[in-house]
């Protein structure tokens, strides 16, 4: 039905490129407005107790500051916690700032200076002295996990565990083989390069546009309305570029909520702009303690799997995320028990960090796996074809598509994998012990209803809008590709808009969904403007397509013709005067795929293979090879899908090696607040990442046959990295990041 | 970011003059700390007098037959001079392990002297600690102290000097010449830096008023035996958790001659003399390095999360030890421990 | 003087002219004005991004008198008489600089946050010519932190741009 030979699947520069080349590109913190007042956050630095006094005068005393909002004159806004909750919220009451005296995380905004320039905020914002009663406070999940829960109510979106099946506990007691540990990855920030910012544009009718760093701008949009009692006319939220959120913008964050609130009590325009260390005072990736236990036949087949999670979240929300189901969606077995609870430490709220849940749960698994095969004495991809999960065994489904093992098969192909020296230790080269390892990596694809535009208007120009978003995934150049095939355009005649709140209704970007679910819309939407515009063409005076079906013609070259004989045909603007219109447009929904949720589960699904050299003296770790084998249904554009996997590979390498938000107790306090002391991967830490996508047929999703790439490149790369490091030095790390303080303990 | 008055200055003489007219007078250059540290709050200078068109730029051959650093003369322009590299290349590897290119080439050879600790508690006004604010305590010793020192700490402060400039000066024992009212000082730069102590808050044996002018490197480079070496928690642009220059004058095999210094395990570039003593005339043997090396850290003291710096410390020296004796210097380009 | 008494007072301004992008700019600011907040709030010039503010990332690299340098980390008054060159000062004539290109062609950037300064410092290593291998493109551009991990892009990028230039004899 669509062109043979077209925009889908073919690899594309971005068409945003040239704007974020030249710095054309406007994120949140950088659109102007008369009169621009600029607010500083200033934090607090207990974790739990109360704010004494506040003592302002100073900072108001100096000229060109314009107020410093407290909790003590913070205007009123909405009262009840449903106000506050936005479409990603887990269940429990929202932190609300500025809202009473009390203190209850460090780093808490307890005050907004709002001065005439960023200069003069920041000098006045030094002079804010602020006295507390601090109270007890308690962040140490080692000694909260005594307190751990199982969450009352569930997140909405955040499958549960299934019911234990089988005898896991007396499986594993009878097991030959046997395998238990205690898995920990560290706390993680997302650090996107771009701090969350919002500059809200406060119109001379007194309606706000708001520039917001979010992952969605009506998410945004419904909080700021609903929280300030603002009918939905009076706010507009527009994002079309964000430095980056790896989750960090599904919740309107505190810097939304003071920006708003100071331009309407001030009645001009605000900026907020949060430091980077206050990239460290909201969500984060959890601190999460598993335990797992393997118990498997000699030939390696498991006979039981028991994954417990405990995960930190705040006294104030029940944050959840899936950690422990992947371990029986990769591997089959008939004795499963998968836990997993929550433990309220004093800070804030998590908050989705790339693949929640899945880069934890997958990087124990996958560990417990490495050690399984080095146990039962099985070569690592063996092991795992051994006990390749054929169906969700949990939902008793089938799953829509799983080249998983072809995964394995041309992952270790590219690899050398069948080089491979088992016994660890066994390679080495001058003073560096070589270690190759591999593991899986699983995430859901998962389907949004979103809503998407496209309008034809008669220079040949075909606009698609859709309220979602563009965070460095390359939705901005999909959904072109994708509506300049489904019309016969050049990418050229395709502007494409997002992130917009005014736009066609869409849930935040996120979960890998964005793909599948806005490339689908737009792909219904344009697939009706076919329809009309094909209609308009038959009916035209001696219409050489007079007789014809739609599926008899081609859309090609801003024409319509006949698939079978291509001069037989009309152009686009021949059929739109035909019908009498000068614009030519539908809105359509993505369909949320019922049959398939029914009947079928869908994943995607990964093998990586990493080589890393290991200085054994000194404990310094190279990671000089990936492989990653990802099977992700329709690959929509091999330029910058290859990119998501390179950025997700990254993510992963600073998982096993780097990142760790650190924790004073005494203090409740992150104290490595910074990117000095956080350590993210720079250039020097990249070497070489082969990215494979392995073919897949995928018809069940939706009809483009996507399953989204934003998370599994970064789902099992740290197991991989561990599990490599084991090969070349024989030291078994469960504890991520693998620093060097570990390697030589 | 607290107010402060700006001064262009145009002589070494108006610099000083003015700096010592007002007690908290800062002088500025490449700004790479201060500027930092103000946007923290931390420091808080009323004045800043900018001496970046002072006359104290140049790299110039000493009588005797050394180099005089000018206290501006940029990180990048010292590490990729030619003659730099051909006679202190220990200094010029040092330096381009630190930092980022970028900040290289803001960073001056005086500025990065004076450059204060990394400590997280120190870098963050909400909480105590005794070197930013005397008496209130310090949290580091009970808290979050990966990056903290092993050597030479005191109950008040286990804070550590961050620079890998002034390691390789350390080792070269270079002399700081300084000026001030009281006139100009020539301060070995062993005795440049000092240790907490009682006075954590006191980085420096300079005085208010004296100003850096140069950094006088003496003749011997020794540039056939040399390393840098520095580990840290990623392969560039971090500071380092233990890092050692290490120079020798090799004569027939044996070591003539020994110069060794830490940085990431102190409150200063660290120098044992007596354990490159113990070097002297001896052939480069592994043992005798663990010798030297147990001898070095055989008071070092770990807190909570840094002890592993104690054996990590060992460890590297040993290995610094070992690439120069065997003229192998660590490349700062080539992530492999040569 | 304590700070009360010093806030209730008039804020003193200096006067700074730079020559931005081949342009004069004379302006009167705070004292304590950033190079970085300079541009992007007065001059309008957000191309440069602020990613940290502290000299820890590299997303406010510009050139300065031809090098690069991290403009978060500089007084703008320290700065004064200085030529700036930023991102929006790179394409010629509506022609973009042969590095600009490359980030496009080789995909070396995801969110586009970090690229301005990672173009500004690329073409900064590019004019330094220090940098001849993987490995040296690499440690020259590990001042520039790329969180979408774009790296092995960024490094093919510079690595075309370098070969070409290597090849023209430039």
């Amino acid at each position: 039905m669509l062109q043979e030979k077209g925009y889908i699947g073919t690899p594309r520069n971005r068409v945003d490129g040239r704007a974020k080349v030249t710095g054309e590109a406007k994120y949140a913190a950088e659109f102007d407005a008369p009169d621009l007042a600029y607010g500083i956050v200033v934090s607090s630095a207990i974790a739990k107790g109360r704010i004494a006094s506040i003592d302002a005068d100073a900072a108001l005393a100096v000229p060109g500051v314009l107020q410093v909002f407290t909790h003590e004159n913070r205007p009123r806004t909405a009262w009840f916690d449903i106000n506050f909750r936005d479409e990603t919220a887990p269940p429990g009451s929202p932190f609300r700032p500025l809202y009473d005296d009390k203190v209850v995380y460090s780093g808490q905004p307890v005050a907004l200076v709002v001065a005439e320039s960023f200069e003069i905020a920041a000098y006045a914002a030094s002079l804010v002295r602020i006295a507390y009663e601090p109270e007890t406070h308690m962040t140490d999940l080692d000694i909260q996990r005594d307190e751990a829960y199982v969450p009352p109510r569930k997140r909405t979106g955040v499958k549960r565990p299934p019911s234990p099946r089988g005898d896991p506990d007396g499986a594993f007691e009878q097991a030959p083989v046997k395998v238990h540990g205690e898995y920990r990855v560290a706390i993680e920030h997302h650090n996107p390069m771009e701090t969350h910012a919002s500059t809200v544009v406060y119109e001379e009718d007194g309606t706000l546009t708001i520039h917001d760093k979010t992952q969605g701008s009506q998410n945004s949009q419904s909080y700021v309305s609903s929280v300030f009692g603002l009918s939905s006319d009076q706010v507009r939220v527009i994002s079309p570029f964000v430095g980056g959120a790896f989750g960090s913008g599904l919740r309107p964050q505190y810097q939304l909520f003071l920006a708003v609130m100071a331009a309407l009590e001030l009645k001009r325009s605000v900026r907020v702009v949060l430091t980077r260390d206050q990239m460290f005072t909201f969500g984060y990736r959890p601190l999460t303690i598993q335990t797992i236990s393997l118990g498997a036949n000699p030939d390696g087949k498991l006979v039981s799997i028991m994954h417990d999670a405990i995960q930190t979240t705040s006294p104030w929300e029940d944050y959840q995320e899936v950690v422990v189901n992947w371990s029986n969606l990769l591997y089959h077995c008939d004795n499963v028990k998968l836990t997993y609870r929550l433990s309220q430490v004093d800070t804030y709220t998590p908050i989705d960090m790339r693949a929640p849940g899945a880069a934890l749960g997958v990087t124990a698994i996958e560990t417990a796996m490495d050690e399984l095969a080095y146990a039962a004495g099985i070569d690592p991809v063996e092991l795992r074809l051994r006990n390749y999960a054929e169906m969700d065994e949990a939902d008793k489904k089938y799953f829509t598509s799983k080249e998983l093992r072809a995964c394995y098969q041309l992952g270790a192909e590219r690899f050398g994998w069948a080089r491979r020296n088992p016994e660890p230790r066994s390679m080495r080269e001058g003073r560096e012990l070589i270690g190759w390892g591999m593991a899986s990596g699983v995430w859901e694809a998962i389907m949004q209803r979103v809503a998407a535009r496209a309008a034809l208007t008669p220079d040949d120009r075909l606009e698609v809008a859709s309220a979602t978003a563009d965070i460095g995934t390359g939705t901005y150049t999909i959904l072109t590709q994708i509506a300049a095939e489904t019309l016969g355009l050049p990418m050229e005649s395709v502007t494409t808009k997002i992130g917009d709140s005014s736009l066609p209704k869409s849930p935040v970007e996120g979960g890998s969904w964005t793909a599948a679910s806005a490339g689908s819309a737009v792909q219904k939407a344009c697939l009706s403007v076919r329809e009309q515009l094909f209609k308009y063409a038959r009916r035209m005076d001696d219409s050489p397509l007079a007789n014809a079906s739609i599926e008899q013609v081609t859309f090609a070259g801003g024409r319509i013709h006949m698939t079978n004989d291509p001069s037989a045909g009309v152009t686009l603007q021949q059929a739109m005067q035909a019908g009498g219109v000068d614009r030519v447009e539908a809105e359509e929904k993505s369909s949320m795929g019922l049959l398939k949720n029914m009947r079928y589960s869908g994943y995607s699904h990964s093998a990586i293979f990493a080589e890393v050299r290991v200085d054994e003296e000194l404990g310094v770790v190279r990671v000089t090879r990936i492989v990653n084998a990802v099977a992700a249904g329709t690959i929509l554009n091999p330029k910058t899908a290859r990119s998501q996997i390179l950025g997700g590979v990254v993510f992963g390498i600073g998982m096993a090696l780097e990142e760790e938000s650190m924790l004073d107790h005494n203090l409740g306090r992150f104290m490595n607040h910074n990117l000095a002391e956080y350590h993210v991967p720079v250039n020097a830490d990249v070497y070489d990442i082969d990215v494979i996508f392995v073919s897949e047929h995928e018809e069940r999703l939706n009809p483009l046959g996507v399953k989204g790439l934003g998370e599994i490149g970064v789902i099992g790369t740290a197991a991989a990295i561990g599990n490599a490091i084991y090969h070349a030095t024989g030291k078994r790390i469960r504890d991520y990041p693998i620093t060097i303080d570990k390697l030589l303990g | 970011m607290n107010r402060f008055s700006y001064l262009r200055a145009t002589s070494i003489d108006e610099a000083m003059r003015e700096a010592a007219a007002d007690p908290t007078a800062r002088f500025i250059a490449g700004g790479t700390n201060l500027i930092d540290l103000m946007k923290y709050n931390v420091e808080r200078p009323t004045r800043l007098i900018d001496i970046t068109r002072l006359p104290l730029n140049g790299i110039e051959e000493t009588e005797s037959g050394g180099l005089r650093l000018g206290a501006l003369v940029t990180n990048d322009e010292t590490a990729f001079d030619s003659r730099i590299q051909d006679r202190y290349p220990l200094l010029a590897s040092a330096i381009q392990a630190g930092a980022s290119p970028q900040l290289r080439n803001a960073a001056t050879t005086g500025g990065n002297l004076l450059q204060r600790t990394r400590c997280y508690y120190f870098y963050d006004p909400e909480t105590p600690c005794n070197k930013r604010e005397p008496g209130t305590g310090c949290p580091a010793a009970f808290g979050r102290n990966r990056i903290h020192a092993i050597l030479g700490t005191s109950d008040h402060c286990i804070a550590t000097h961050p620079s890998d400039m002034a390691v390789a000066m350390a080792a070269l024992q270079a002399i700081v010449h300084v000026r001030g009212p009281g006139g100009e000082r020539a301060i070995p730069i062993a005795d440049f830096h000092r240790l907490p102590g009682e006075h954590p808050e006191i980085d420096n044996t300079m005085l208010h008023g004296e100003i850096i002018t140069s950094v006088e490197l003496p003749p011997d480079g020794f540039s056939r035996n040399y390393t840098y070496l520095k580990l840290r928690d990623r392969l560039s642009y971090a500071f380092a958790l233990v890092s050692v220059a290490a120079a020798l004058r090799m004569e027939n095999g044996t070591i003539a001659q020994a110069r060794l210094a830490l940085g990431g395990v102190a409150h200063k570039p660290w120098r044992d003399p007596a354990a490159e003593a113990m070097l002297q005339g001896q052939p480069a043997t592994e043992d005798r390095f663990r010798a030297v090396a147990d001898h070095i850290l055989k008071d070092a003291r770990g807190y909570q999360d840094n002890a592993f710096k104690i054996d990590l410390a060992r460890r590297a020296i040993v290995t610094a030890l070992s690439q120069a004796a065997s003229g192998t210097p660590q490349s700062q380009i080539d992530k492999r421990i040569q | 003087m304590n700070a009360s008494r010093k806030g209730s007072s008039k804020l003193e301004t200096v006067p700074v002219t730079l020559t931005v992008n081949g342009e004069t700019k004379r302006l009167e600011v705070l004292p304590w004005t950033i190079l970085l907040d300079l541009l992007r709030d007065h001059l309008k010039l957000s191309g440069t991004k602020k990613g940290c503010d502290h000299g820890q990332c590299g997303a406010c690299t510009v050139l300065v008198d031809g090098r690069r340098l991290n403009s978060c980390m500089a007084f703008a008054v320290m700065k004064d008489g200085a030529q700036i060159t930023t991102v929006e000062g790179l394409a010629r004539n509506g022609d973009l600089h042969p590095l600009q290109q490359a980030f496009i062609d080789h995909d070396a950037f995801q969110c586009g946050y970090c690229t301005p300064g990672q173009i500004c410092s690329g073409v900064g290593l590019i004019e330094e010519g220090r940098a001849h291998t993987r490995d040296e493109i690499r440690e020259y551009m590990s001042g520039n932190i790329c969180r979408c991990g774009a790296y092995t892009n960024i490094v093919d990028a510079i690595e075309q741009v370098i070969g070409a230039d290597a090849e023209a004899g430039r």
